[in-house]
């Protein structure tokens, strides 16, 4: 018997259904890329390594390179591309805009899904390596944000204006949508 | 990447069945390694099984038994587990301080005590490497060896676990529960992990098709409430530990009453230091004393010129944190 390799396979992305036919090599990162032509999510490393993949698989920010598209099920995906309401931007974007926050913008995609599931994250009251443990809370500074972002590199360095983005995001209701 | 099957069986029978069945099948979980290695060409499994929604999830209370974690939890979810934080923070501390933010909530803890080795050899199919196949050599003993192994090497393989989380489980005595093909099973830490040996193509104790369900880690005391967790690295973050220790201490009045010391990235497996807790045991508490005790540990160090530096890293990790959780005991 030959073995099945490839499957059809339903994915639910930015609030839309789509049903394709995949080899079950193809990551979500792929998938997004080359059969959605939502280009918006990039290849960095390919590895896990660097972030430029960042979306959000069930409300998380995961790196959509080491996610096999066939494992995604009915969780819902939503990318770069899905943030915006219409022309209104997301809090994230907006002050990624205002601040200036990229050069070659390659990472940026990347740095602003994984924002808005850090915001989530801090709102939801979760720690990071820096929290101190005798407050427990996770008051946003510049400190918290540069450790939570630890996992979006950026290799033009712009991280001097992605941080202050991201903290005026964090105080414009980023996390609320 | 090799072509697959893929497999999303209804319940965790199923899935053992699978694996144990088929010698070419794997299971995934969270994907972040196993998902790697298949790319760099390190893994191709024919099938992959897929238990991410069937295994366990969540922090579960047992009365008189400490906590059963289920080993599907992702590692965001347990380090943020208020219980964990409060009663057990030295495992909150090592899984944060444990890759990033988008990687702990797609990795599981199963997955995370199954990670695999980040020698570089391992990850390069060009290169020979005894653990991805067996006896065609180990170049990393005369070639790239400043993250490996200084304690419980061989001659095979000088290949260190990278997995911070593990370390703070070795230090809290966690047990691992495991299905397999002939039943359930609860193993000791270490009695999972093992030593390389002539052997080094395995991490761990486990047999093809073993599906870890579940990490029950012993009730919270005093010590494990007074408990730390300290890493260092290249980076300030999201990166492997060069070393790294999770240690809990209890001291009365002067006296060490009772210590858990563990090393990470030293060895083939977390490296828990029962010669340094045993010489620590009813000794003073002083920076002295944790020193000394340490030293005896690490003294079965057999480091290569460019990993000796790991040696004092250890001991001064080891006495720094012993240090800080002195200063806050109360007396
Ligand atoms: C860039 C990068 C940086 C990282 N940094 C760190 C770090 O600093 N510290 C650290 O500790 N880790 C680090 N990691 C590793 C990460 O923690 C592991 O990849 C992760 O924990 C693996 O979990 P997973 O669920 O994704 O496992 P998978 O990739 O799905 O599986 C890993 C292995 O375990 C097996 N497996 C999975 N679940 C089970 C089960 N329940 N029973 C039996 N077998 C099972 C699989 O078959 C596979 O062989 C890093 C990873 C990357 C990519
Ligand atoms: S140290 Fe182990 S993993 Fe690394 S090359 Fe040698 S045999 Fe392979
Ligand atoms: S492309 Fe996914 S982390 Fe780099
Ligand atoms: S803006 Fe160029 S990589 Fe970040």
């Amino acid at each position: 018997m030959t073995p099945v390799t490839s499957s059809a396979v339903s994915v639910h992305v930015n609030g839309d259904a789509y049903r394709l036919e995949l080899d079950h090599r193809t990551s979500l990162l792929d998938a997004l890329r080359e059969h959605l032509a939502l280009t918006g999510t990039k290849k960095g490393c390919d590895h896990g390594q660097c972030g430029a993949c960042t979306v959000l698989l069930g409300g998380r920010r995961v790196y959509s390179c080491l996610v096999l598209c066939v494992a995604v099920g009915d969780r819902e995906v939503v990318t770069v591309e899905g943030l915006a309401d219409g022309a209104d931007l997301h809090p994230v974007q907006e002050a990624f805009v205002q601040r200036d926050a990229f050069q070659c913008g390659y990472c940026t995609p990347g740095q602003i899904c994984s924002a808005v599931g850090m915001l989530r994250e801090a709102e939801a009251g979760w720690p990071s390596a820096v929290t101190s443990a005798d407050t427990g809370t996770s008051r946003l500074d510049e400190a918290e944000v540069r450790e939570r972002m630890a996992g979006n590199l950026c290799r033009c360095g712009a991280y001097a204006n992605i941080v202050p983005a991201i903290l005026d995001a964090a105080g414009h209701g980023g996390a609320d949508r | 990447m090799k072509q697959f099957a893929y497999a999303r069986p209804a319940d965790r029978e199923e899935a053992v069945a699978m694996v144990s069945g088929s010698p070419g099948a794997r299971y995934l979980a969270g994907g972040t390694n196993l998902v790697d290695l298949m790319r760099l060409g390190v893994a191709g499994p024919d099938l992959l099984v897929d238990v991410s929604a069937l295994l366990p999830s969540g922090v579960q209370e047992q009365p008189d038994r400490g906590l059963l974690i289920g080993a599907g939890t992702p590692n965001s979810d347990l380090a943020a587990d208020e219980r964990i934080r409060r009663d057990h923070p030295v495992l909150s501390q090592a899984l944060l301080a444990g890759a990033s933010g988008q990687l702990r909530n797609m990795a599981t803890v199963g997955g995370n005590l199954l990670q695999r080795t980040r020698c570089v050899y391992f990850t390069d199919v060009t290169k020979p490497c005894n653990k991805r196949e067996a006896g065609s050599g180990c170049p990393a003993r005369t070639g790239a060896h400043r993250d490996l192994a200084v304690l419980g090497a061989s001659e095979a393989c000088i290949a260190t676990h990278p997995s911070d989380m593990a370390v703070a489980l070795a230090a809290l005595d966690a047990r691992v529960h495991v299905s397999g093909s002939d039943g359930d099973r609860v193993l000791a830490l270490d009695d999972f992990y093992r030593l390389p040996g002539e052997d080094p193509s395995r991490d761990t104790t486990l047999k093809h098709g073993d599906l870890v369900t579940a990490v029950e880690i012993p009730l919270a005391s005093a010590l494990t409430r007074r408990s730390a967790y300290r890493k260092a690295r290249d980076r300030a973050s999201y990166a492997f530990a060069l070393g790294s220790v999770a240690v809990a201490l209890e001291v009365s009045g002067t006296t060490v009453r009772d210590v858990r010391i563990a090393f990470g990235s030293l060895a083939h497996r977390p490296w828990r230091a029962r010669t340094a807790e045993d010489a620590l045991r009813g000794a003073p508490a002083t920076a002295d004393a944790f020193s000394a005790a340490v030293e005896v540990e690490l003294g079965a160090a057999a480091p290569l010129p460019d990993n000796a530096f790991k040696v004092p890293l250890a001991r001064n990790l080891a006495v720094s944190v012993l240090s800080a959780l002195l200063e806050e005991a109360p007396r």
